[in-house]
């Protein structure tokens, strides 16, 4: 850690980019959990509606594009921040 | 520097150099250029269908799929028989996006237009406007605006907490969304592909028969980008009539 610290002292711009690229990875990361979760949850459901009826298939296959857009959206946002975050 | 590999900062990747001497806000560049293309190929794909036959082939056939597409499976599905008004302009908004989309896998061209923020930031402003104005125009200002931030069945105390929930979706989020959606999407979809390409060069030239693996992936990546490109401008077709729907018929 001293080590590091001395490292640092050195060359501070180096230790801002690494920094900023660990950022970007936390960013995205965790931007990604819920939505990840949240479409299994949308599409696995939208399968079980149209498995138990087969003839509603394009009413549920509308609605989950729908709802994949709107989870989805939480994800892209922190892709695109991801990117906003500079060092 | 990854894992040894050049990889370009991601400005050199969207931005292209001004053509022909045009410099500023009006500097026409690749991205302009591409833009243009996609209202030229809309257009003549378009009128090119208007002769009608009654047992139609080729391109009027093409054209008619696309059309009943959006009729039966976009606006009958969202807005109901009273959305087919609005035919013909979600079905340029879906040509238009889909053929912007299509540049980034088709070879010597390989940007898609939606990449850059301007073509999605502008498409839905126009969306923005256009539904507000709806609303309005069906509801009146104060109907559109109690059914947008009052909606009906919720408990009085919660108002407090829902009202600036729905203004801030109504009027930040859903343009927000819609426009980054697209944009992000492409933009994910075309560094995905720069990577790859990266990969399968810097391998190919190392040791021949490493590549296979992320060339044939990048094979697979092309097919899914296609995917991508379709349902991108479906999602933001959808919205668009979800949202104009909306403001027409508010929930009871």
């Amino acid at each position: 850690m001293h080590h590091l610290l001395m490292l640092a002292a050195q060359d501070p711009g180096e230790l801002q980019k690494g920094l900023t690229a660990v950022g970007r990875g936390i960013v995205y990361g965790g931007a990604a959990i819920g939505p990840g979760i949240g479409i299994g949850i949308v599409v696995g459901n939208a399968i079980t509606a149209m498995a138990r009826q087969p003839e509603a298939a394009g009413v549920a296959r509308t609605t989950m594009f729908l709802g994949i857009a709107f989870t989805e959206a939480l994800a892209l946002f922190g892709f695109v921040l991801a990117f906003i975050i500079s060092g | 520097m990854l894992l040894g590999l050049d990889v370009p900062p991601i400005s050199h990747l969207v931005r292209w150099e001004n053509l022909f001497g045009t410099d500023g806000p009006f500097g026409i560049n690749k991205v302009v250029l591409l833009t243009w293309l996609a209202v030229i190929i809309v257009l003549v794909f378009f009128f090119s269908a208007r002769k009608r036959q009654l047992v139609p082939s080729g391109t009027q056939n093409f054209a008619e799929a696309i059309v009943d597409f959006i009729r039966n499976d976009i606006i009958l599905q969202t807005m109901g028989s009273e959305g087919l008004y609005w035919t013909p302009f979600l079905l340029t908004l879906f040509a238009f996006i889909f053929v912007c989309n299509i540049f980034e896998i088709i070879p010597a061209i390989q940007m898609p237009v939606t990449a850059r923020m301007a073509i999605p930031f502008f498409m839905t402003m126009i969306v923005y406007f256009i539904y507000h104005f709806m609303g309005i125009k069906h509801q009146g200002v104060g109907g559109y605006f109690k059914s947008m931030l009052f909606p009906p069945g919720v408990p009085k105390a919660l108002y407090a907490l829902v009202t600036p929930i729905e203004f801030i979706t109504y009027f930040f989020t859903r343009p927000l969304s819609l426009a980054v959606r697209l944009f992000a999407n492409l933009l994910a979809g075309h560094l995905l592909l720069v990577t790859f390409s990266i990969l399968t060069a810097a391998l190919f030239s190392a040791t021949y028969i490493g590549a296979i693996v992320p060339g044939s992936l990048l094979v697979a990546l092309y097919g899914f980008e296609v995917l991508v490109a379709v349902l991108q401008a479906f999602i933001f077709t959808i919205l668009t009539a979800v949202y104009i729907g909306g403001a027409m018929h508010p929930e009871h």
